[in-house]
Parts: C-alpha cells; sequence; structure tokens
C-alpha cells in the first residue's frame, strides 16, 4: 500500500432486499463497499450485498472470507459471477471488511463455500434479475423476452444489447426481487462453476505485490516488537527498559495492561519496544531486563504430562457414546488387540508470522491485519479499548497461510492498545521464535483401541479413549477434559459396524493456550484410528483394505446420537450431510485403485493407507514409502477427495497436496515440547517443516458429486499420519504409535 | 550513508550498518516483495540477489551491501513476464503467495546457473526455500516448465 492511509469513502447506500432468510443478513441495510486500500469507483451502483456494477461494465464482487491460499478470492467471484452471467475478465474482487451482515466471516471450519454457496448463487442470482429488469423496463418489452449474458442483456426478439454497466443505475433503483423467484442454471450452463479458473491474485503474488500483514506501512507509523510472558498467566512483575531505550531507532517501551484470566483471545502479558523500524524494535526487545513472576502453569512439562495421560489412557474412562456392551464382549472374545497412540503438542507456524496495524484516533479504530476473522478482530479490539465495535473498521490483509493460528485475534488487540497508548500508528511485528512460543497449540494427546476377535477373525467388539486438554480450556480456564465439539472430529463419529462399542474420554487440563490447527481433533483422532485398523488387519492376516471395507460394513447412514453421543457434525444437520458410508468406500476404492496401493512393492517399500470423514468432506490416503538403515524415504502419496459440489477443481486439488504436505509434516517432523511452562523450540531449525527434498510426488483425485459441497481446505489432513506409519509398518514391521516418526528413525 | 543499488537505481540509506538488508528494503525503501519469514536463514523467504548471486537479506547486514547490485522480486521483470514468473503462473503455483517471492527468485538463480536441473538438482538446490503451504510439486513443474525456455536461450546464445 501507498505511505499513507487513504480516506476510504464513508459513503452509504441504503437500501433493503428481499434476499435473507436464514443465517445471513441481508433483509436490513446494505453496507457501504469500502475496497481495502483503494477508493470505491464512484461510478459504481450496487445491487445487492456481494455486487456492484460500474458504468465501465466492470463487475466489483466482495469477498467476504479471509485469503490464506484457498483460494477463496477466486472461489466465491467464480460463484456470484456466474449466476449474474458476467463475463469473466469484467470481475473484481473487493475484500470485505468486517462486517456482521455477511453472516460469519471466521475463515474455519472449512466452510467458506459449504456455507455460502447458496447464498452467493442467491446473490448473482438476484442482481441479474435486476439487470434484466432494467433492460426490459428500458426497451419497454416483457421482462420473460430478455436474458443476461456475459456481461450484457440481450433482447431474444431483436438484435438489441445493452451492457450490465449501462444499466446499473436504473437496476440499482430497482426492488431486488423476493428469493422465491430467483431462477438459477443447471449445472450444465455454469461458467465457472465447477472449473479450473487461475487464482485471481496470481498476477500481484508473482510480481511481490500482493500486500500481507507484515507489509501494512503508514505514514508515522511505529514499529513494535514485544517480549511476552514465556508461561501462561505469567505477568511482567518489574522491567528495566533503559538499555533498550539506547538502541538506535528506539522510540519507548511500555508494559502491556496486565490481561485478565482465562487468557481466551487476550495479549499475553509483556512489555512492548516501539520503534523507527522493525530491526531496531527487535534489538531493544533483545535489551528489555523483565523479571516474571510465573505462576502455576510453570510447573507443566509435556514429557511428564504425556507420560500421565499415557497411563491413564489404559484405564476405564467416562463413557460418551454407548452401543451394546463391549466390555462383556471382549471377555468372551477369542481373541484381543489393544493399542495406545500419542501425538505432542502441534504449532501452526504459517510462513507469515502475525502482523496488525493499528490506528486509534478520535475514538475510533482503524486496523490492519493477517485476520481469519475480522469480526472477532473488531469485537475483540473493541473491547480492549473500551469502544463499541462500531467504532472498530477492520481490513482484511493476504494471510501468509493461517491454518488457525490468524483466527485468533490476539495480536490485533496488541496492535490496537499500542496505538492508543502511543496516539500513533503503530504495526506489531511478530517474529518467528513469537509465533512458535506463543501460540495456540494443537492438543498434546493420548488414544487407547481395543478390539475384540471372533475365532472367524472378525471384530466384534470396539473400545476407544482419548485424552488431551480441550480448547475450552483456553476460554475457561477451568474446563479440563474434552468437549463434545472436539468427541465429534473423528472419534465419536467412528463409522463402524460393530454392535457392541464404547468411546470414552478421560480427563487432561490446560498448561499453555491450545487451539485448533488445521483439522483439529481430527489429526490425532484419525491417526490413532487409521493406525489401529491397520493393525487389525495385521492382526487378522486380512489386507488394510480389506479390514476397512469390514469394519465398516453394509451402505448406510450412521448417526452417532442414537448411541447417546451429542454428535456435532460441523454444524450441520445430519439429514443434508450424513454420515454417509458409501461414500467413505467410494473414496477408499479410488484411490486405491489409482495410486496401485493394493500391489505388491519392491523389498523395503511398503503401501499404507487411510479413510477419514471430516468436515463433511471424504477423503483416502494412499501414502508409499522405502525404509532403509533407519531412515524414512516418501515415495509417492495419493490422495482422493469427495467433497460434493467442487467450485474450482483446481484449487481444491491444491489444497489437497497441501493438506497431505501438512499432515506429512506433522506426522514425520512436528513437535513441540514444553519445559517449566515455555514452549522450548524456536524457529524452522527445531520445528522442522517439510522442505522440497522430503516431498514425495503427489497426486490428488476429486470423486465427481452433486451433492452439496462439503468443506475442502482441512479433510486432505486427517489421513495422512495413518497412511504413512501403516507404509512404514509395510515396509519395515516397525509400528510407530508415537509421533514424530524422527523419534525414532531419520527423515 | 550506505550506497547500494537495488532494481537498477542507485539508493542511499543512512541506517545502522548492521541492519539486514531486509529490513532496509522493506521498512525503508518500501519494497516489501521480500518476505520475513524467520530471520535466521532458514526459510528463503527473504531470497534476493546481490550480484547475480541468491543471498537471504534476512541475515546480510548492509553494511555488507555497499556497492552492490541488489535484484528483489520488484525488479525481476518490468511486466511480470519473466520466464519463471510466466511458469508460476501456468501452473497456479502459489496458494498464500507468501513464500514466492523467494522461491522465484531462488528458481531464477537455479536456472540461470542450471538451465536444465535434474529433479535432484531442482530439490537439492530449492531445499533452502521452505512453503508452508505445500506447493512444492507445482514448483518442480514450473521450474522444469520455465527451463525449458532457459535451454532454449541458450541454444540459441550458443548458436549466435
Amino acid at each position: 500500500m501507498s505511505a499513507q492511509v487513504q480516506n476510504v469513502s464513508r459513503r452509504r447506500f441504503l437500501k433493503t432486499t428481499g434476499i435473507g432468510a436464514g443465517g445471513l443478513v441481508l433483509g436490513g441495510i446494505m453496507p457501504a463497499f469500502s475496497p481495502v486500500w483503494a477508493e470505491h469507483p464512484q461510478s459504481s451502483n450496487e445491487l445487492n450485498l456481494f455486487v456492484s456494477i460500474n458504468k465501465d461494465n466492470t463487475v466489483n464482487i466482495v469477498c467476504h472470507r479471509s485469503e490464506m491460499g484457498q483460494g477463496i478470492r477466486t472461489s466465491i467471484p467464480q460463484v456470484v459471477a456466474d449466476e449474474l452471467c458476467a463475463q469473466w475478465d469484467k470481475v473484481s474482487v473487493i475484500q470485505g471488511l468486517a462486517d456482521e451482515r455477511y453472516g460469519s466471516q471466521n475463515t474455519d471450519g472449512s466452510r467458506s463455500i459449504r456455507r455460502f454457496y447458496t447464498t452467493l448463487r442467491q446473490m448473482g442470482a438476484s442482481a441479474r434479475t435486476m439487470l434484466e429488469q432494467a433492460a426490459a423496463d428500458l426497451w419497454k418489452v416483457e421482462v420473460s423476452t430478455v436474458y443476461a449474458k456475459d456481461s450484457f442483456v440481450h433482447h431474444k426478439d431483436s438484435q438489441r444489447k445493452v451492457s450490465f454497466g449501462y444499466l446499473s443505475e436504473s437496476a440499482a433503483k430497482l426492488s431486488p426481487p423476493s428469493t422465491e423467484t430467483l431462477t438459477f442454471k443447471s449445472k450444465k450452463e455454469f461458467q465457472f462453476i465447477g472449473k479450473p479458473i487461475d487464482g485471481i491474485d496470481l498476477p500481484d503474488i508473482v510480481t511481490g505485490n500482493a500486500d500481507f500483514g507484515q507489509d501494512i506501512k503508514i505514514e508515522g507509523m511505529l514499529y513494535a516488537s514485544i517480549e511476552r510472558s514465556p508461561v501462561v498467566g505469567a505477568k511482567v512483575k518489574s522491567f528495566d527498559g533503559d538499555a533498550a531505550k539506547v538502541v538506535a531507532g528506539v522510540v519507548d517501551t511500555y508494559q502491556m495492561p496486565e490481561q485478565p484470566s482465562p487468557v481466551v483471545f487476550h495479549p499475553l502479558n509483556g512489555v512492548a519496544v516501539l520503534a523507527s523500524n522493525t530491526w531496531s524494535a527487535m534489538q531493544g526487545r533483545k535489551a528489555l531486563n523483565i523479571e516474571w513472576d510465573l505462576g502455576a502453569n510453570a510447573s507443566h512439562n509435556s514429557d511428564e504430562y504425556l507420560a500421565e495421560i499415557k497411563h491413564r489412557i489404559i484405564t476405564p474412562g467416562k463413557k460418551f457414546r454407548v452401543a451394546g456392551d463391549a466390555y462383556a464382549k471382549f471377555d468372551s472374545a477369542a481373541d484381543r488387540h489393544e493399542a495406545t497412540y500419542t501425538m505432542p503438542y502441534l504449532v501452526h507456524a504459517p510462513m507469515e508470522p502475525p502482523a496488525a496495524t493499528a490506528i486509534v484516533r478520535d475514538g475510533n479504530c482503524e486496523i490492519w491485519a493477517c485476520t481469519q476473522t475480522p469480526q472477532s478482530t473488531q469485537a475483540n479490539v473493541a473491547g480492549a479499548l473500551g469502544i463499541d465495535p462500531s467504532k472498530v473498521k477492520v481490513h482484511v490483509t493476504f494471510l501468509g497461510g493461517g491454518f488457525g493460528r490468524k483466527s485468533k485475534p490476539d495480536f490485533s488487540v496488541e496492535a490496537a492498545l499500542l496505538a492508543k497508548h502511543t496516539g500513533k500508528p503503530v504495526k506489531v511485528v511478530w517474529s518467528r521464535e513469537d509465533d512458535i512460543q506463543q501460540g495456540y497449540y494443537h492438543a498434546i494427546s493420548a488414544q487407547h483401541f481395543a478390539a475384540g476377535i471372533d475365532e472367524n477373525k472378525q471384530v466384534i467388539s470396539w473400545l476407544q479413549r482419548t485424552a488431551f486438554p480441550s480448547i475450552s480450556w483456553t476460554f475457561t480456564g477451568t474446563v479440563d477434559e474434552p468437549q463434545a465439539g472436539e468427541l465429534s472430529l473423528g472419534f465419536g463419529d467412528v463409522p463402524f459396524a460393530i454392535d457392541d462399542l464404547v468411546c470414552e474420554t478421560h480427563k487432561a487440563t490446560g498448561h499453555i493456550r491450545i487451539g485448533w490447527v488445521r483439522s483439529v481433533s481430527n489429526i490425532h483422532h484419525a491417526f490413532a484410528q487409521g493406525s489401529f485398523v491397520d493393525e487389525l488387519a495385521a492382526k487378522t492376516g486380512k489386507s488394510t483394505y480389506d479390514m476397512w471395507m469390514s469394519l465398516l460394513g453394509e451402505d448406510r447412514m450412521v448417526d452417532p446420537k442414537t448411541q447417546g453421543f451429542d454428535y456435532q457434525n460441523y454444524g450441520e444437520p445430519l439429514e443434508n450431510f450424513p454420515i454417509d458410508v458409501s461414500r467413505l468406500k467410494g473414496v477408499l476404492v479410488d484411490v486405491v485403485s489409482k495410486s496401485g496401493a493394493n500391489q505388491a512393492t519392491a523389498k523395503n517399500e511398503g503401501w499404507g493407507i487411510s479413510v477419514q470423514r471430516s468436515f463433511v468432506s471424504y477423503v483416502a490416503v494412499a501414502t508409499k514409502v522405502k525404509v532403509e538403515d533407519g531412515k524414512v524415504t516418501v515415495l509417492e502419496m495419493h490422495s482422493s477427495i469427495d467433497a460434493g459440489t467442487v467450485v474450482n477443481p483446481d484449487r481444491v486439488r491444491s489444497q489437497q497436496e497441501g493438506s497431505m504436505i501438512f499432515g506429512l509434516s506433522l506426522a514425520l517432523m512436528g513437535e513441540i515440547s514444553v519445559k517449566n511452562g515455555a514452549v522450548e523450540q524456536s524457529n524452522y531449525h527445531d520445528y522442522p517443516v517439510l522442505r522440497i527434498s522430503q516431498c514425495p510426488k503427489i497426486e490428488s483425485y476429486i470423486i465427481a458429486s452433486d451433492a452439496p459441497p462439503g468443506g475442502v481446505g482441512e479433510p486432505g489432513t486427517p489421513p495422512v499420519a495413518a497412511s504413512l506409519t501403516n507404509a512404514i509398518y509395510h515396509a519395515s514391521g516397525v509400528r510407530i504409535r508415537e509421533l514424530p516418526v524422527n523419534k525414532v528413525m531419520s527423515v | 550513508m550506505i550506497n547500494f543499488r537495488v532494481n537498477g537505481e542507485q539508493r542511499s540509506v543512512d541506517v545502522d550498518p548492521s541492519m539486514p538488508l531486509l529490513w532496509v528494503l522493506r521498512d525503508v525503501l518500501d519494497l516489501t516483495g521480500s518476505k520475513f519469514g524467520c530471520g535466521i536463514a532458514q526459510c528463503g523467504a527473504c531470497t534476493v540477489h546481490i550480484d547475480a548471486q541468491p543471498v537471504r537479506a534476512c541475515v546480510m547486514p548492509i553494511s555488507a551491501v555497499a556497492g552492490k547490485d541488489v535484484l528483489t522480486i520488484e525488479g525481476l521483470s518490468p511486466d511480470g513476464e519473466h520466464p519463471v514468473q510466466q511458469a508460476w503462473k501456468q501452473h497456479n503455483v502459489p496458494q498464500c503467495g507468501y513464500c514466492q517471492s523467494g522461491q522465484i527468485m531462488s528458481a531464477v538463480a537455479l536456472l540461470s546457473s542450471n538451465p536444465s536441473p535434474s529433479d535432484e538438482e531442482i530439490d537439492n538446490y530449492m531445499q533452502g526455500n521452505i512453503c508452508r503451504c505445500g506447493t512444492y510439486t507445482r514448483i518442480r513443474a514450473a521450474i522444469k516448465d520455465a527451463s525449458a525456455h532457459y535451454s532454449l536461450a541458450k541454444n540459441v546464445g550458443d548458436e549466435a
């Protein structure tokens, strides 16, 4: 962006619309379109919340969700523009500000398309209908005799046509049609939906012109680097900033306002160094001398904690889903198999460390941040400043990765507090060390599985237990066991056709901030489940594929609620998004046949497979490895996804590629350890993530489906870890039950 | 004052001589295409060329850049149509895009020194550039495509 904030137009188009039953608040007032970092074209005419049309026949379509690599700034316009009948090269994207009228803007949970597909089509169709009506009025003909195509409205009975741009002013004066009267394209009429359209921001990205949160610069801005408490709940007892202040470029030091417990989205306690540039702020910070009151969490050591929950998990826990009597069946079973699996804490480590820039002036605040959640940023900043959320304007920049970290607005609150304190614009720059040591971590966990096996090698009873600190601990400070929302992620939704089945939890309290990381609890649950299925296959002499098919049983819809579990199904009704066993089998069949995972391998090589439904989509992964001299080489990974209706198949494939690499990275090397309450790792040298030299050949496949759109960004990750460790077992005979792999093998 | 050239333009900066080039580019010269990812030459997001050699700008003190020629992503081509940029677009390589300036600058340096790299040579050369989104397979494919252009250019040059 340029050196000063442009005075974005505050003009408001107030208007009502007929669209908008349901969650999205469209029935009320239209927002102003305030494009990020640009004046809204004065000639633009707004037809609804998402669509405005300029006199020059270009179209502005709002993207109300955050772009962090999933391609949403391309996919949303694809859907709207298709129903609008716009010409693609006339479309430009406006990034939506934080605004409740969009409905949820919280870009996580793999739900941008899942939740908004229908609404976006309505937005396009509504605007198209208004343009057609405007043309019919212009020509004084029946509206049924006109149609929109390629950004023009045409008259069927004559050669006449008129541009959207010409019609836009009169169309904008019409009342939007009611939702019931809208007509939509059939699948075969789609021009953009389902097409692999190039990323709309590609030209800016490859030239270095895309502005991320770290890239914001405002005239007169100070740069801040904050030394934060090494332990959650720690407080600054005293600090000496004199040495920091003599560092060239340092302007001031400031003790951040002490934050309440629980930690929630509050900034951590600490001391900020403000300077005229980033480097000086970082150098000044090194010269700070802070005495901490570390508090109770300083007693937390992750290795001891893991040993504790690993011990606890082999004892009976609290039942939350029960069918029949699994315990009784174990006693009568001919054979039994048990295994315990563990995973360490993980952190997101997006390439762009968090950053936010704020101005607080005249009781108003304006923020630029790489946030996944502009509305939560708005609410939390308002709360910290003691002003109304309507006084906080949140601009969403490009996000250099998110993976869940940037849906926590703590860094924006820091910027706002510092901007208020200094009276100047302030950019808070997180370093990589800050990102790794001050994160919201994926929970450390232990899982225990047991199966009873009869004389015919059939699995007749099933027990699974899980223990991990809950995300809810972060928000309450008291919750000390997994919650239904987390147990719904790949655990309590176990889809197996076993009459005697029990799911249990164990206590596990929190000591560091627990948050959601790409696919959340599915990561450890799918690792354990997918591993245990492979173990049962080995135990009974079956192929892993046959064991999956046998456990999944007949094609049917599974409803965990019938067995007493408060199953949450990613916030979707089971009627619309059932747990469909045939689709689980479908992706498994697809990936096995296309990868050749059922074929024999060379010596020291092996295939592993796993499958998981998450975010109402279905993904199977097949991984081939070679294990030689204690070193694992991942040779190939294949993924098959059934995500229902797909908007942009190329971006779905790229998400599959990325999900596989994300899962492979955490399974091979991901480990955050905590000593005396503080994270031990600090940068990519000791929290390694996958490099190109470790990246296998990758293929991804999409199952054609007309089902409603499911999630895409996350479902590719859960099956990866088990597919990898299963492959290692089949290549080497070594069963890895405790991740990461590099504890026992070089990678 | 430290004098050097950036993307062909003469620049003078009055900063702490130990300030890394990355922060001079980003905070002083407003060239934010080179990214801050780790600060310790582990991720490659800040890769630029100095006198045609790839370096990690985050650990290169500005004092060591005096009198030298710096090329950043902004100066790679006047129109964003450098063969490597074209190949990147052709393969839809970027996801979030944050690491891609560094990836592209490393790829350009690779192809300048080795116009027809093997798969292994690509992996070895590019392993200093992390992509957390996981665009590696597309990076490989894009480098292969751009390589065809480089090889062609080299052959043409040979004939001339």
